[in-house]
């Protein structure tokens, strides 16, 4: 009997044994705990390796005016690479396991998904709740609610950038330049600066966006700041003749070689330095580039000698000089799983008191509002806020409303524009196509 | 041991946890794998079934067909090279070189060991074109040549992606073809010799036909290999410029993480992985009459 009893227990251990090690791999396979969609008692914070200054002035909060709010739910940060981030992102929703707070997608289409999928705090009802809905500039409000396409607000403007030509002052008055008013007045200069043997632009081929920044503007002037919402919406193709006209007015430019040698190798960095080591006149970029200007270490040309030229009119165009290109940098947004009464507390904080001391701190405009402005301002910084408050009303960039796959075959093909590889006919198939599937 | 291998029991205790831990790390992910090329949507915004759409969908698709094109272009190009400079080099080894090729042997052999990102940044500062001016673009410079943007032209990008993956790999083919042509009897050879075949002949008629075996290993790894190429890819052009460097793995990655259509990327996987077997099964016929004639 007791024999029968062991035989019997014994055949269950190989069992055992293989369900037991099937348990275990399942929860290696799991989510992991740390760092993403922690319960209530911590404030978890997900964001780009590369961006410090969010991180840096939440941890400049926590131990200043959010330090109750640190105490009841202290701040855990984690932090992805940022070519990476969007897939991070979409894997940590698809596990329902966003962290409370975390850099929003890149790509708008996504951050809709999230929206959508209801794994988003709506934010607008959150801060009318919580008294603080004030905090929010306007501007900058209406250029996120532009950017989703919705009514509400779902992410925070932690930056408002403002985008234009930043040109060396010294390179264009020693070759007789005036800042250009329209495109053919940029043209023209850039065709003066090649013939005295001045490298008219530089800009960061590698990575595409910064040249097709300049084909979503040249629409916007050419034909009006809805044109690109037109095409979102399908009432007209970037294959039509009319768009397909900015295309080629930025690939005119690579053909005749203004942006220099070997284009598509030249990455963001590389871009920048150039253009502050005064190896190129003009440089097109947004105010975030306002840390690099103001860095003595890697500005050998001077914050003084740089100056802002709004992107120019196009002759004839419906839009206006004064629309102005505007992004709110890398939102910030706040995840719908596990948003109690700790993380309640810290977006109350954060919306009262990013504005100021992100500006204090590290000279970064925001799109909260300001209590206590800070009295010296670098000149530079001060340019952006005068522009921001003298324009009338914004624009987004080219790829803005477009899908995920439009936005990554647009960006991977814009380096070929400024190196004069692909026509802007076939730029615009391209991106058209892929924004068709959808 | 007859007894214990005998024992239905004793098997399960010893395949069994091996066969689970396969099971749901591998076939688990392939069939869920499948079952996702008929499902639209990706884990946030939920699946949908759409039948065939993704098939459709990869066959009217241009970036897929370009994808195939790539793929297949860079793995026929990089097989021929492969196991062509590993066979060379495994002659050199066994006749030339003879006793004392174990430290060329080592030498040759060493890119493997090296990470594949590390090569690529290597190569990548090798063939710089901008902002700073790489080695080879400055002895370009010294002969009086214009420097080569060669990562802003496809067909650059195309010849440094099978130069870098030829050097790190010949090596390895090389040992793996010399441990085949070891084990040709050294009489044969001899006597082969004695008959008059000697250099060309020798080879054609002896060493090729006996090493067969072992070649056909040979392409069979380096086809399925180069088919499946990524991080090379990924670490050296990221499949620039444009999408003229995207093989069909970075193809299929990018629909499912970058553009989170899990069913599409699904459907890309299926298709690389008929192409695999594709090829393979090809090899295997095309050789395998040569072998039985042998």
């Amino acid at each position: 009997m007791i024999t029968a009893v062991k035989s019997r227990r014994r055949r269950f251990v190989p069992l055992v044994a293989v369900f037991g090690a099937g348990a275990l791999l399942l929860t290696a396979c799991g989510p992991a705990g740390g760092g993403s969609g922690a319960a209530s008692g911590t404030f978890t914070y997900l964001g780009q390796t590369e961006n410090t200054t969010i991180i840096g002035t939440l941890n400049a909060l926590a131990k200043d005016q959010c330090a109750a709010e640190e105490k009841a739910a202290p701040l855990t940060a984690d932090k992805s690479a940022g070519p990476q981030f969007d897939q991070k992102l979409q894997l940590l929703a698809g596990q329902d396991a966003l962290s409370n707070m975390s850099m929003a997608a890149g790509t708008p289409s996504l951050m809709q998904q999230f929206i959508d999928a209801d794994q988003v705090v709506d934010l607008s009802a959150e801060l009318d709740k919580l008294g603080v809905a004030d905090k929010i500039l306007p501007a900058a409000e209406s250029t996120i609610k532009a950017l989703y396409g919705e009514d509400t607000l779902y992410s925070l403007p932690t930056e408002f950038n403002i985008e234009g030509f930043w040109y060396n002052k010294a390179i264009l008055a020693d070759n007789g330049i005036e800042a250009p008013a329209t495109w053919d007045d940029l043209v023209e200069a850039a065709a003066t600066l090649d013939g005295a043997g001045v490298q008219p632009f530089s800009a960061a081929g590698k990575d595409g966006w910064p040249i097709t920044r300049l084909v979503g503007d040249y629409i916007a002037r050419d034909l009006g700041p809805d044109a690109l919402r037109a095409v979102a919406d399908g009432d007209a193709k970037l294959t039509d003749p009319e768009y397909v006209k900015a295309a080629d007015a930025v690939a005119a430019l690579g053909e005749a070689g203004y942006f220099g040698e070997a284009i598509g190798s030249i990455d963001y960095n590389a871009a920048i330095n150039e253009f502050l080591t005064g190896k190129s006149a003009f440089f097109y970029m947004g105010s975030w580039a306002l840390a690099n200007f103001n860095d003595e270490a890697q500005n050998t040309i001077g914050a003084d000698n740089i100056g802002f030229a709004p992107f120019p009119d196009v002759e004839g165009g419906k839009g206006s000089i004064d629309q102005v290109p505007a992004n709110v940098g890398v939102p910030v947004m706040f995840a719908q799983k596990d948003f109690g009464d700790d993380q309640a507390a810290w977006l109350k904080c954060i919306v009262s008191n990013y504005g100021d001391a992100v500006l204090n701190e590290s000279g970064v405009v925001s799109g909260f509002a300001l209590d206590n402005p800070p009295a010296d301002l670098p000149e530079t910084t001060q340019i952006v806020q005068q522009q921001i408050q003298d324009a009338p009303s914004s624009i987004l960039w080219f790829e803005a409303l477009f899908t995920s796959k439009g936005t990554s075959v647009s960006q991977t093909n814009g380096g070929g524009l400024a190196s004069g590889s692909i026509s802007g006919a076939d730029f615009m198939k391209l991106v058209q196509a892929a924004n068709d599937e959808g | 041991m007859e007894r214990v291998l005998g024992d239905k029991r004793a098997i399960l205790i010893l395949l069994g946890p091996a066969l689970l831990v396969y099971s749901l790390i591998m076939l688990v992910p392939i069939i869920w794998s499948l079952g996702y090329t008929v499902l639209d949507g990706n884990p946030i915004v939920g699946f949908t079934f759409n039948g065939f759409d993704n098939f459709i969908k990869f066959f009217q698709d241009p970036a897929a067909w370009s994808a195939i094109w790539f793929t297949v272009r860079f793995a026929v190009v990089m097989t021929v090279l492969q196991v062509g400079a590993g066979f060379g080099l495994s002659l050199l080894y066994v006749f030339w070189l003879k006793r004392s090729s174990s430290a060329i042997r080592t030498i040759i052999f060493f890119p493997i060991v090296l990470p594949t990102v590390a090569v690529a940044l290597l190569f990548q500062r090798l063939f710089e074109a901008a902002p700073t001016t790489g080695p080879v673009n400055s002895f370009l410079n010294l002969l009086g040549i214009d420097s080569v943007d060669w990562f802003g032209t496809p067909a650059a990008s195309f010849w440094i992606l099978l130069l870098m993956g030829l050097w790190q790999s010949m090596g390895f083919y090389g040992v793996l073809l010399y441990a085949g042509l070891l084990d040709i009897p050294e009489e044969m050879l001899e006597s082969a010799r004695l008959d008059g075949a000697g250099g060309w002949k020798l080879i054609r008629t002896i060493v090729l036909p006996l090493s067969l075996p072992v070649l056909l290993s040979s392409l069979i790894f380096s086809i399925n290999g180069t088919l499946k190429v990524f991080d090379s890819v990924v670490a050296l052009t990221n499949g620039g410029p444009g999408n003229a460097t995207t093989p069909l793995t970075v193809y299929m990655f990018q629909t499912s993480f970058t553009y989170g259509q899990y069913g599409y990327g699904s459907t890309i996987a299926l298709m690389l992985t008929i192409l695999c077997l594709i090829f393979t099964i090809f090899i295997f016929r095309s050789t395998r009459r040569d072998v039985t004639k042998s």
